[in-house]
C-alpha cells in the first residue's frame, strides 16, 4: 500500500493502481490491492474462479469504479480523464462483443472506428485473415465459438498504436493456431513499449509475465 | 465525434435491416392497436373524428415503447456495449446517435404511416399533414426520454414492465400537445402554439435526455 504512494510522482509507470478494492454483491472480492506497470510490461492477473478477475480488468479500464482506492494513468486518476482514457486502451471482455446479424469484417471495422481508429477496408480483411477468418461474408451467427472469438480478436492487429490492452481470457475457446497467434501479438506488443493486462486459466501463460495473485488480496 | 456518431447510427440501421421482422413488428402494432378502435366503438363518424387524434397518438406511444427493451438490452447482452462504453468519443453523442437511430427505425415510420390510419377515421384531410407535423415532432421526444429509461432498466429482471410503468407518464406531455395539436386543427383553429411547445419539448430533451441516458448507461453497465 505505502510503496504504491510513493510512486505517485514516478512518470516511469503508466499505470498505478493504488489500494483499490472491489466489492461484488456484498461480497469483498479484494482489497489493498496496489501495482504499478510501465511500459514494456506484461502482467497477468491470476486467481480461482470468482476471486475478481473480471472485476480487477473492469475497474483498470474504467468500466467499474472500485469500492476503494483509485487507478492513476500517467499520475491522473482515469476517471477524471474519461474518454481520453478510453482511447489508449483496448479491451477485451468476457464476451466476444460482436453483433450476431453483422458480418465479421463489420463488426471489425464498427469496433475500430468506435474506438476511434478507423481502419481501411482492406486493414480489416487482413486482420481477420491472419485470424483465419477469410472474408466470408456471413454474419457472426453463424460462426462457431471459436471463430468468434477470433473475430474479437482480430481487432488486436488494429490496435498495436495503443499503449494499453487489457485482455480478459484472450486464449479461451481458441485453437492451438490461434492460441500461438495471440501470444505472439501480446509478446510483440509488449516488444514495441506498451503495457498488457491480461487473465487467463491456462496453466501455460506467458513466461514473461509478472503476475497479481488476487488470491493473496482477497479480504 | 460525428464519425462515431455516423458509425452507429449506420451501425443500428444495418442491424436493423439485418433484423426486419422487429421493425415490422412495432410498424404492425401500430397499426393493429388504432385498427382495433374503430371495430370496438362501432362506425360513428362524428365519435371516429374526434377520437381519432387521442387514439393514433396512444397507439404511436405505446408502438415506441414495445421496442425500448431492445435499445441497450441487445448491446448489453454480448458485450458490445461495454465497447461502446470505452469508444473515443463523448458518451452523450454517442447515446444520442443511438436515440437517434431508434427514432429512424421506430419513430419516423409512424409519421409516414398515420395519414393512412387517419383515413379510417374519416378525418378530414387537412388534418392529415397536421396529424404528421405533431408526430414529427413529438416522437423523437419519446425516442429520447425512453432511452432515459431503456437505459436505467437496462439489465433489470422484469424490466420491461418497469420501464413502461417509468417512461409512459413521462410521455403525457407530449401526448396532450400532440394529440391537441389536432384537436386544434379540426375546431377550426390554428395549432402554433401545440407545435411551437412540442418543438420546445424537442430541443431541451436532444438538449439534456443524452447527459442522463449516458450517466445512467454507465451506472447500469457496472
Amino acid at each position: 500500500m505505502q510503496r504504491a504512494y510513493r510512486k505517485k510522482g514516478d512518470n516511469s509507470h503508466v499505470l498505478q493502481a493504488a489500494d483499490l478494492a472491489c466489492e461484488r454483491g456484498g461480497r469483498t472480492l479484494f482489497l489493498g490491492l496496489s501495482f504499478a506497470l510501465s511500459g514494456g510490461e506484461l502482467l497477468r492477473i491470476a486467481g480461482p474462479n470468482g476471486s475478481g478477475k473480471t472485476s480487477l480488468l473492469r475497474i483498470l479500464c474504467g468500466l467499474l469504479s472500485p469500492s476503494a482506492g483509485v487507478v492513476r494513468w500517467k499520475g491522473t486518476p482515469v476517471h477524471s480523464l474519461k474518454e481520453e482514457y478510453a482511447r489508449q486502451l483496448v479491451y477485451l471482455g468476457h464476451a466476444p462483443a460482436v453483433k450476431d446479424d453483422l458480418t465479421a469484417a463489420e463488426n471489425l471495422s464498427i469496433a475500430c472506428s468506435l474506438a476511434g481508429l478507423p481502419a481501411s477496408e482492406a486493414a480489416v480483411r487482413a486482420a481477420l485473415e491472419r485470424y483465419g477468418l477469410p472474408g466470408k461474408d456471413q454474419p457472426v451467427r453463424k460462426l462457431s465459438q471459436g471463430q468468434r472469438r477470433r473475430a474479437a480478436l482480430a481487432r488486436l492487429l488494429l490496435c498495436e498504436a495503443l499503449p494499453l490492452w487489457l485482455l480478459d481470457e484472450p486464449f479461451a475457446a481458441l485453437d492451438a493456431a490461434a492460441v500461438e497467434l495471440t501470444r505472439g501479438l501480446i509478446l510483440g506488443q509488449v516488444a514495441r513499449g506498451a503495457a498488457v493486462i491480461y487473465t487467463t486459466h491456462q496453466a501455460d501463460g506467458l513466461k514473461e509475465s509478472r503476475v497479481v495473485n488476487l488470491d493473496a488480496a482477497a479480504a | 465525434m460525428l464519425a462515431a456518431a455516423r458509425c452507429i447510427v449506420y451501425r443500428d440501421l444495418l442491424l436493423a435491416m439485418r433484423r426486419r421482422s422487429d421493425v415490422a413488428t412495432a410498424l404492425l402494432f401500430f397499426v393493429i392497436v388504432a385498427s382495433l378502435f374503430p371495430l370496438g366503438v362501432g362506425a360513428e363518424p362524428n365519435l371516429l373524428r374526434s377520437i381519432a387524434p387521442g387514439v393514433i397518438w396512444v397507439a404511436a406511444l405505446l408502438s415506441s415503447m414495445l421496442s425500448l427493451g431492445r435499445l441497450f438490452a441487445a448491446d448489453y447482452a454480448d458485450g458490445t456495449l461495454e465497447q461502446i462504453l470505452l469508444g473515443a468519443a463523448p458518451l452523450g453523442v454517442v447515446v444520442a446517435a443511438k436515440a437517434l437511430a431508434h427514432w429512424l427505425v421506430s419513430g419516423m415510420p409512424l409519421v409516414l404511416i398515420a395519414p393512412v390510419l387517419a383515413l379510417q377515421y374519416d378525418l378530414p384531410g387537412s388534418l392529415y399533414g397536421v396529424l404528421a407535423l405533431s408526430l414529427l415532432l413529438g416522437t423523437p421526444v419519446l425516442s429520447l426520454i425512453g432511452a432515459i429509461g431503456a437505459a436505467l432498466t437496462l439489465g433489470l429482471r422484469g424490466g420491461g414492465v418497469l420501464l413502461s410503468l417509468l417512461v409512459l407518464p413521462l410521455y403525457v406531455p407530449v401526448l396532450i400537445m400532440g394529440a391537441g395539436s389536432v384537436d386544434m386543427a379540426a375546431a377550426g383553429l390554428a395549432p402554433d402554439g401545440q407545435y411551437l411547445l412540442l418543438a420546445a419539448l424537442l430541443v431541451v430533451a436532444a438538449a439534456f435526455a443524452p447527459w442522463a441516458i449516458a450517466a445512467a448507461l454507465r451506472i447500469s453497465a457496472e
